[in-house]
């Protein structure tokens, strides 16, 4: 039995409402200023926040006695080049009193910095560092912020849309400068190209990611 | 290694003739103290006979080269154990994929190691760079930082196919008529 199905079991059969929905709504009521959106989305609550309100609405939904998501599971970044505000930073966080899971969403700007959450999640420590590494998102308040996974002097942040595959260096061991140095990447062999519209490949899902593709600053308006 | 036939340059199988010659080389030691022998050829069965590979597992294929060693195949029937310090190998396995930030390390480990020494490559990551070929972090071949003797395809290569490796490497070192430095 999924959490899903254990969820609509236990629903509240007096007001017929899930306890999702319950939550959603409590977090509606609680968040006031903050929350922008609270919806349950494909069995999972998603709350969304502005990037400044991040840490404080992690420490709000963590100390809340009702609510409790007092565990950080994950949190990371999705890049779309085409918005105003191209990342979405995404904090999975679980409640282990109510044994619930809720995604907290927050639009990010290139160059805007986002409050860390190290302060209400110490395990927010290295995946911020991934974050930055991999985005450039910054984070501000952040103890340590060091790439994590690159190599040491590395330029970029490879999972950005524009970063390219290839990266814009490639290591050799030089004999005469007795080192291993970097170089500007030359292929040998061009990247080949590959027919993503086989029919083999044709998985749609019913999610697409559609929702996540809006532009929250265009649906404003 | 075996025993070798010098006129055939072929091994000589368990046997009767193999123990002959065995009884042979036993009588000379017993009664004269010594044998003879070319010091090249005595310098490179010692070399070929006990490679020590330095332990250098960077991903998957550091799993079948712990196979290789394991009990089924046991590496050690060739007199190949494996070392964890650079300063007591002869040759060493790039099991897996290197990427730019190891390379430097790995460069490192492979200076520490004293002459004479072998670069064994093994599976497709390390050969040249396989499924990361281009990728932004991933050494496109790892003989782009050290020099590499032997080169094992697969992805992973089974236990047998880095045993063959090995054992081509063994022939290599056998080939080589020097006892001086490379």
């Amino acid at each position: 039995m999924t959490e899903t199905e254990m969820m609509k079991d236990m629903s509240d059969e007096q007001t017929g409402q899930s306890p999702l929905e319950a939550m959603a709504e409590h977090i509606r009521d609680s968040g006031a200023v903050m929350v922008l959106a609270c919806d349950v989305v494909q069995g999972e609550i998603e709350v969304r926040v502005n990037a400044s309100d991040v840490s404080s609405a992690l420490a709000l939904f963590r100390d809340d006695r009702q609510a409790a998501f007092t565990q950080l599971i994950d949190l990371t970044a999705v890049d779309y080049p085409d918005r105003k505000h191209r990342f979405d930073m995404i904090y999975q966080v679980l409640s282990m009193q109510n044994n619930m899971r809720l995604r907290l969403v927050a639009a990010v700007g290139e160059g805007q910095a986002v409050p860390s959450a190290t302060g209400v999640f110490m395990s927010a420590n290295w995946a911020e560092r991934e974050v930055w590494d991999m985005f450039g998102i910054f984070f501000s308040g952040h103890p340590d912020l060091r790439r994590l996974l690159t190599d040491y002097g590395f330029e970029g942040h490879p999972l950005r849309k524009d970063f390219p595959l290839t990266g814009h260096v490639e290591v050799r061991y030089d004999d005469t400068q007795r080192r291993v140095i970097n170089e500007p990447v030359h292929l040998v062999q061009e990247l080949r190209d590959f027919d993503f519209l086989s029919p083999w490949e044709g998985m749609h899902s019913e999610f697409d990611g559609a929702y996540n593709t809006q532009d929250p600053d265009k649906s404003a308006k | 290694m075996g025993v070798m036939d010098p006129s055939l340059a072929k091994p000589i199988m368990p046997g009767a003739d193999q123990d002959a010659i065995l009884h042979a080389v036993g009588e000379e030691i017993t009664n004269r103290g010594f044998v003879i022998a070319k010091a090249d050829k005595l310098f490179n069965w010692a070399r070929s006979g006990s490679l020590w590979p330095m332990t250098f597992g960077l991903a998957c294929c550091a799993v079948e080269m712990m196979h290789s060693a394991a009990s089924r195949y046991d590496m050690d029937r060739y007199g190949m154990l494996f070392r964890p310090s650079p300063r007591q190998s002869d040759v060493m396995i790039v099991a897996g994929t290197l990427t730019n930030k190891m390379a430097p390390a790995l460069r490192r480990v492979y200076d520490q190691m004293p002459e004479p020494r072998w670069v064994l490559s093994m599976g497709s990551c390390a050969n040249g760079g396989g499924y990361y070929h281009y990728s932004y972090a991933v050494v496109r071949g790892c003989d782009r930082i050290v020099p590499v003797d032997v080169y094992v395809p697969g992805c992973p290569p089974t236990a047998e196919a880095l045993i063959y490796g090995l054992l081509q490497l063994q022939k290599k070192i056998r080939r080589t008529a020097t006892i001086a430095r490379i």
